[in-house]
């Protein structure tokens, strides 16, 4: 096939950000400079974010047989693109007295963050396997970056080895499928699937294996063992990047997967499985986060759950689904983006000390730093999906979808989850409101909210309220970039 | 444009509170209580103003004394729509002056950061408000969830904890937060099946109460949303099985909070049954009637009886609650017309006399910094006024006649003893636990031996003129009731026709 520059223009937001990492390598080389190199990779993030705007005018197109870019490519590219700003943001206010190397963290960041936008164009098996380990292996870097802390580098072997692991078997269920319907376009499986009126051993053994290899890098339960640790290890802000970019990046693959192929999902068996996984991720991930005392392993344990719910969507996979799925997806993202920057914000790795994530430390930071607790609360409560916040707007889908589609258990999953959450979601709260203890180690900078990080942060909250009180922007967008 | 300030005026007026704190403590209270006095003269205003004869009713199209309405998230029909009728605006005065009360009587007991309390306890009333206002189904539940939140902190930061540790003001916050929030959530699923019920027969998606009024439905799936939205309601109101919240909250909350909880959250319950839960459901509530009204019956007499057995002064007066709001729930079901109108009437009288003991244990705790009462005793003579108006308070609260309660119960008795007899003389018998349970608190904290002789500093004039104020408002409502039943008439007429033809056609069917 030919590319003509209406494929350039609709690759833009990619092409930007492949030629934006390769630019901050080289000046990496240049010169290690603190300001120069995230400046050079926001400008081009940013870059990237203006371009789509062109790249929505060519419409729905093409590019080979790998890649589609439709409004759902353009409303996750535009989604991850942001995250990954903010994920930026929140690192350079993490590095500032980094005591090692910190450029690399950008660049890394940034070539994850390209294979997250080719993951949400990918319309064929091999551009989703490129995307998926492009999305990964920068990411075993970026967990293990602070090697000098056991606890990173021990997280980083931990995900290394067990997201290998699941690409193992996602390839296994890849071959599966390409062995018994001879191609790898999801439309393409997805004929075979509709055509054979009881699909075929192999044919189901390979969504199967592939759906398992997708939840490992989602953490669904029973895949979810590395969660909590690799989320503990790992720096703030690559946590807050794990917890959000690159789970939205598959989550969006495997929604488009399941829309284009219909008949994976009205095959009974894969259906309970789809079902059964999301009962168990909502009730698993709700019920280990009620004895965590460390608000990293808390979040991971949540964002178990948080799956779970979107999995319930998944499930479902008519009528509103896929507009439910977008508008939880955000609303989580904003939400995990603010939960994790109160905590990059609180450490600061200057001489290799763990991060601030052990609850006690939160103690009384009401009446030390009110309007970071105040952000703190307010992501809390849209995590419970309290109304004012955006979460209540993103739950309120979750149960819309479930009941529209009859899906009983799951809502009574969702219902039962909701009401453990709290429980966990009210005692980081109160925590901080408590009285303070005598000695504090970590705390944010006093003009914490004059720096890049905690505008960025201020920004979140706000935007969590308006979500939560005005959603009808958002719901506009969703109209036009479904499937 | 007069309804979404009643409801902003609070939210604003916490926003100032907050952001007057630096100047003070004076300052927020002050604006706090300014606050809650425009409200509620806007409150009367309104009802000096307003027509009450018009109130939703079965067939007719609905015509409110006050409505605003404007586009929220179209993308599902739901639309900022506030409505007023007479029992809206009944439940509203009472807001605002509870709300009053409230401010008043957290003057002296809170000390630390009083911006932000004031903060929670204003949103508390404007969310309150807005349940009271909200005529969407899902800016009803926007306001039912919110309201938790502020009121979560109103407990876990200024509570109390027992003194042995073992009830802690958190746990009791969160077991409130929880129960409230975990049976709203099946309220929302049920909300939420209802609307797209409408939806697949009319192919119109709305949360609009008056157009869901219309839905069709078949008699199971009627009764399983019914059962949606009674379970939530219940647990707010409270009813036995799923009251265990009460007592902890209220016992472990600062005084204030005990006074919104007990005068005006438990009425968004018994609010909601009249407004949404009978209305929307008026079939397959007339058949679950028998055993909401057994649950009432369950109420009174375990309410009365745990009472009976406390030795904690607020968690007796908790337990009370309990048992005054199964005369509710059989005044509700009942579905008899003078009953229903009791029931507004004990929902006043109750929020006013409950508040007024909460204000009273508030103060004696302030004295004798215990809520024991095994280490009361004696106190008659040693404060001057505060048991005779305790024993006042308790007579209200046991049904004397000349008080707002009396007119109350006697009415909702009266009312449905010609439909469910049996019930309502097994009810009956709670009167008397009543009397019971009242007298005995006024016998352990006041008489009997004292625990020492020493006098205890007596009441000023803010401590005495707000439990004088509440007193001669009972005695009003008990001596001259007839404007607040012609407020509530037409409402109360609505709901009366809905179970009524339920009723009948209930009674052909069998």
């Amino acid at each position: 096939m030919t590319f003509t520059t209406e494929h350039f223009i609709a690759l833009l937001p990619l092409l930007i950000t492949g030629l934006t990492s390769i630019v901050v390598m080289l000046a990496i080389a240049w010169r290690r400079n603190h300001t120069l190199i995230p400046t050079l990779a926001v400008i081009g993030l940013n870059l990237a974010l203006l371009s789509i705007v062109y790249s929505v005018r060519v419409g729905e197109i093409d590019v080979t047989s790998l890649m589609r870019l439709d409004g759902y490519t353009y409303f996750y590219t535009a989604l991850l693109l942001v995250t990954t700003l903010a994920c930026m943001t929140l690192s350079h206010a993490y590095m500032e007295n980094y005591p090692s190397n910190r450029e690399e963290l950008y660049l890394l960041l940034l070539l994850s963050c390209a294979g997250g936008l080719v993951l949400v164009s990918a319309q064929h098996l091999a551009a989703l396997f490129i995307g998926l380990e492009l999305l990964s292996v920068p990411v075993y870097g970026l967990v293990a970056y602070s090697y000098f802390n056991r606890r990173s580098l021990e997280a980083g072997m931990k995900y290394l080895v067990l997201s290998a692991a699941g690409s193992a078997i996602l390839l296994f269920g890849m071959a599966l499928l390409y062995a018994e319907s001879g191609t790898l376009s999801f439309s393409g499986i997805g004929t075979q699937l509709a055509q054979q009126a009881s699909a075929g051993l192999l044919l189901e053994i390979g969504i199967g294996m592939m759906f398992v290899g997708l939840a490992f890098k989602l953490s669904l339960v029973p895949f979810h063992l590395w969660t909590p640790d690799v989320y503990e290890g790992a720096p703030a802000p690559v946590g807050a990047f794990l917890a959000t970019a690159s789970k939205v990046a598959v989550f969006a693959v495997v929604v488009r997967l399941f829309q284009t192929m219909p008949a994976a999902l009205n095959d009974t068996w894969l259906h309970n499985v789809v079902a059964f996984i999301a009962i168990l991720s909502i009730l698993v991930g709700n019920l280990l986060a009620l004895m965590q005392s460390n608000l990293k392993r808390l979040l991971g344990y949540s964002s178990i759950a948080h799956f779970g719910y979107l999995l319930v969507a998944l499930a479902a996979g008519q009528g509103i689904a896929v507009e439910a799925i977008g508008v939880y997806l955000v609303t989580y993202v904003v939400t995990s983006l603010g939960a994790f920057g109160v905590v990059v914000l609180m450490s600061s790795p200057s001489d290799g000390e763990r991060d601030a994530d052990a609850l006690f430390e939160y103690r009384g930071l009401f009446w030390r730093r009110p309007y970071l607790t105040a952000v703190l609360t307010v992501m809390m409560l849209s995590l419970a999906g309290i109304p004012l916040t955006a979460g209540f707007i993103g739950k309120f889908y979750i149960i819309t979808v479930a009941v529209e589609s009859s899906l009983w258990w799951q809502t009574a999953a969702v219902v039962l989850g909701s009401a453990i959450g709290l429980f966990y979601y009210l005692r980081v709260m109160v925590t901080m409101y408590l009285v303070q203890p005598g000695l504090s180690r970590h705390d944010a900078p006093m003009n914490w909210g004059e720096r890049a990080g905690g505008i960025m942060l201020i920004a979140i909250a706000l935007l969590t309220l308006l979500l939560g009180v005005y959603p009808p922007p958002l719901l506009q967008v969703l109209q036009y970039t479904g499937l | 444009m007069i309804l979404p300030w009643l409801i902003l005026i609070p939210f604003i007026g916490g926003l100032l509170c907050w952001l007057g704190d630096r100047s003070g403590n004076l300052l927020p209270r002050w604006i706090a209580l300014l606050t809650m006095l425009l409200e509620l003269v806007l409150g009367l205003w309104v009802w000096a103003n307003g027509d009450f004869t018009l109130a939703p009713a079965p067939g007719a199209e609905q015509a409110w004394a006050m409505e605003f309405q404007y586009p929220w998230i179209q993308r599902f029909g739901i639309s900022l729509h506030f409505a007023l009728d007479g029992l809206s605006l009944l439940m509203v005065l009472l807001t605002g002056l509870l709300g009053l009360l409230a401010v008043v009587c957290s003057w002296r007991e809170i000390q630390k950061h009083v911006g932000f309390f004031h903060l929670n306890l204003l949103w508390i009333l404007g969310g309150v408000v807005g349940v009271f206002l909200a005529l969407d189904l899902f800016l009803f539940f926007f306001f039912w969830e919110m309201m938790l939140v502020p009121m979560y902190f109103l407990i876990a930061l200024w509570g109390h904890s027992s003194a042995d540790g073992k009830k802690s003001r958190i746990t009791a916050a969160t077991k409130f937060f929880i129960f409230t929030q975990a049976s709203g959530l099946i309220m929302l699923v049920a909300i939420v099946a209802l609307v797209l019920v409408n939806y697949s027969s009319t192919g119109v998606l709305t949360f609009e109460y008056e157009d869901l009024l219309k839905t069709q439905m078949n008699p199971t799936v009627e009764y399983l949303l019914m059962l949606g939205f009674f379970i939530a309601f219940a647990v707010k109101l409270p009813a036995v099985p799923v009251h265990s919240w009460l007592p902890d909250a209220h016992a472990q909350a600062p005084t204030a909070g005990s006074v919104d909880l007990a005068g005006i959250l438990l009425k968004t319950a018994a609010y909601g049954l009249l407004r949404f839960a009978v209305p929307l459901f008026p079939n397959a509530s007339a058949e679950f009637a028998p055993i909401a009204m057994w649950l009432g019956i369950i109420g009174i007499f375990y309410g009365a009886f745990l009472s009976f057995a406390q030795t904690d002064i607020k968690r007796l007066v908790a337990y009370s609650s309990v048992s005054h709001m199964g005369f509710v729930l059989i005044g509700i079901y009942s579905g008899s017309q003078h009953a229903l109108q009791g029931v507004v009437i004990q929902m006043i009288a109750h929020g006013l006399s409950a508040a007024g003991l909460f204000i009273l244990c508030g103060q004696l705790y302030e004295r004798l910094h215990t809520r024991d009462m095994r280490e009361m005793g004696g106190l008659w003579g040693r404060l001057p006024y505060l048991p005779a108006i305790s024993l006042f308070f308790a007579s209200a609260s046991l049904g004397l006649p000349g008080t707002g309660n009396f007119v109350g119960e006697f009415l909702i008795l009266m009312g449905a003893f010609p439909v469910v007899p049996i019930i309502v003389v097994i009810a009956t018998f709670g009167l008397v636990a009543a009397s019971v349970y009242s007298l005995i608190m006024i016998h352990r904290a006041y008489f009997g031996p004292a625990k020492s002789d020493e006098a205890l500093p007596g009441l000023n004039m803010r401590e005495l003129s707000m439990v004088l104020f509440l007193a001669v408002l009972l005695i009003l409502l008990g001596v001259y009731p007839q404007p607040i039943l012609d407020t509530s008439a037409a409402s109360m007429n609505g709901v009366h026709q809905w179970l009524g033809t339920a009723f009948s056609s209930l009674v052909s069917a069998r």
